[in-house]
């Protein structure tokens, strides 16, 4: 690469980073996240509790740590049940046409008009609320119609180009053309998409949980972290600004990635 | 040239079906009554201008368009394409190697040796040296790139071949290198071709005979010779001005 992706570099060093603290927190934190009283109620932030402690004295960072565990692995999970279902429909229906391809293109648009939370809050009401598992699948469906449009157009786009073409020409099957000379070719679409829906994902569990539709506890999750804050704004800040710096960063690192994935890839083709 | 034939056309009718939400917009009839056989060893050129048909024919003739009314029959197995543009032949994501390897792993029949052996033994007929093996197609130039997709196309031996404009994104002076080489491999490999272009002296250094079409008809067929000094059409002689 001649020259140099800043937004790549800076993307992946920041994800890899908070992806190592949040690997940590699942086996260590440096108090435990439940335990009252590992300092006084309501310290600021300290060197010995980096983002303070609140009303139990429970040692914030711990929990945000945990939290941002929980956070990521329920966005994770999200977004493997969206950009599976969602690209593989997406690709046979972007490969096929067909009447198929414009009735689920339909219905796809028809979903795309609601707004995600409220989606996702009809299918959590529809399962049963409260559990991370239906959480995980309220999401998660709510992102296939996103990943199926990505997905649709880039293989769509793909369909006529003359080395597919030349792949039907000598024999190559429809399975094989998709998965081994179609999928390569879409990754520059897929992977900044991957990104996005991961950063929507994190944001929507957070939304959800904030609400109280999501995690509920002993889960905790950064969503359901600043809803609690909220309650102690005036009186532990630190709490609702450490949740809060997490996210955002969380949020950031993983668009900075896809950013640079974008851009390395337009250089590219 | 041998009565053998390798293709034969009896009055074709092909089109597009207009797409739309359903496929209901009326099809778009393109070719008309073509009717052309291809001999074994020759190289048949389809002059005409832009939009007259001349890829919805080879499309038809590759099954990739289905013919309206007519038939057509083929005389040798798996006839391959060399495309107009080699920037989008070949496939983006994969080396040289892996690209003329392909055919022969979905052919499936040989072994891992046997394929590499073939490869290497393909890049020399087109003259390209075993370094670009590894290369992308990024990193070649569109003659280069031909070169690769003749050497892709030619890989399993099939014996008739359709060039679609195979010259037409090329410099001059790659142009007539990459004709010498579609000469040179018609006597190696023992094959026909069907040439389509637009540019007559193209037509000229490489064709034995010549299917001259408009609107989808073909409305003169001779020999180079017949065609370029004694043109009967007046539309055959208008192209004939306008390549001057």
């Amino acid at each position: 690469m001649k020259n140099r992706n800043g937004f790549l570099t800076a993307g992946l060093a920041l994800t890899c980073a908070l992806g190592a603290l949040i690997l940590l927190g699942f086996f260590w934190t440096p108090y435990d996240p439940n335990a009252m009283a590992a300092g006084g109620k309501f310290d600021g932030p300290s060197l010995a509790h980096w983002m303070g402690t609140d009303n139990f004295g429970r040692d914030i960072f711990s929990r945000v740590l945990k939290g941002a565990g929980a956070t990521t692995s329920i966005a994770l999970a999200t977004l493997a049940i969206g950009a599976v279902c969602g690209s593989l429909a997406g690709a046979l229906t972007g490969y096929f046409g067909g009447p198929v391809d414009e009735l689920l293109m339909r219905v796809n648009d028809t979903l795309t008009a609601f707004p995600n939370i409220l989606l996702a809050l009809v299918v959590i009401s529809i399962l049963e609320p409260g559990k991370k598992i239906n959480v995980i699948i309220a999401l998660g469906l709510v992102f296939v119609p996103s990943f199926a449009r990505v997905t649709r157009t880039a293989f769509a786009s793909l369909r006529d180009v003359n080395y597919i073409q030349s792949a039907r020409l000598m024999g190559a099957g429809n399975g094989r053309i998709l998965a081994v000379h179609m999928l390569p070719n879409t990754l520059p679409v897929l992977l900044p998409a991957l990104t996005i829906g991961f950063n929507n994902a994190v944001l929507a569990e957070a939304s959800m949980s904030f609400l109280g539709i999501g995690v509920t506890p002993p889960d905790a999750s950064l969503g359901y972290m600043l809803s609690e804050a909220q309650g102690m704004l005036f009186s532990a800040p630190w709490y609702a600004a450490g949740t809060g710096l997490v996210i955002v960063l969380l949020v950031f690192s993983v668009g900075l990635l896809g950013e640079g994935l974008r851009r390395r890839e337009r250089g590219v083709l | 040239m041998s009565g053998k034939l390798v293709l034969s056309l009896h009055h074709v009718d092909s089109g597009y079906s207009g797409g739309g939400p359903f496929g209901k917009k009326k099809r778009q009839a393109v070719l008309h009554d073509v009717t052309f056989d291809v001999h074994h060893g020759e190289i048949l050129g389809l002059v005409g201008e832009s939009g007259t048909g001349k890829s919805t024919l080879a499309k038809t003739i590759l099954g990739m368009v289905k013919p309206d009314r007519g038939t057509v029959t083929h005389f040798t197995k798996r006839p391959q394409m060399i495309f107009q543009d080699p920037y989008s032949s070949l496939n983006p994501f994969y080396s040289v190697e892996w690209s003329l390897e392909e055919p022969l792993r979905v052919y499936g029949k040989y072994s891992r040796e046997e394929r590499k052996r073939r490869v290497r033994e393909m890049l020399e007929r087109v003259e390209l040296p075993a370094e670009y093996l590894g290369a992308k197609p990024s990193e070649l130039s569109g003659g280069q790139r031909q070169r690769v997709s003749i050497a892709a196309a030619l890989i399993r031996r099939p014996k008739f071949l359709i060039a679609d404009e195979p010259v037409s994104a090329l410099d001059v002076t790659i142009q007539a290198q990459i004709l010498t080489l579609l000469r040179s491999l018609r006597k190696e490999l023992d094959l026909s071709y069907l040439f389509i272009s637009h540019d007559l002296n193209v037509v000229y250094q490489l064709c034995d005979r010549v299917l001259v079409m408009k609107k989808g008809r073909i409305v003169e067929r001779g020999t180079v010779d017949e065609i370029f000094d004694h043109p009967k059409e007046a539309y055959t002689k208008q192209l004939l001005a306008a390549a001057e």
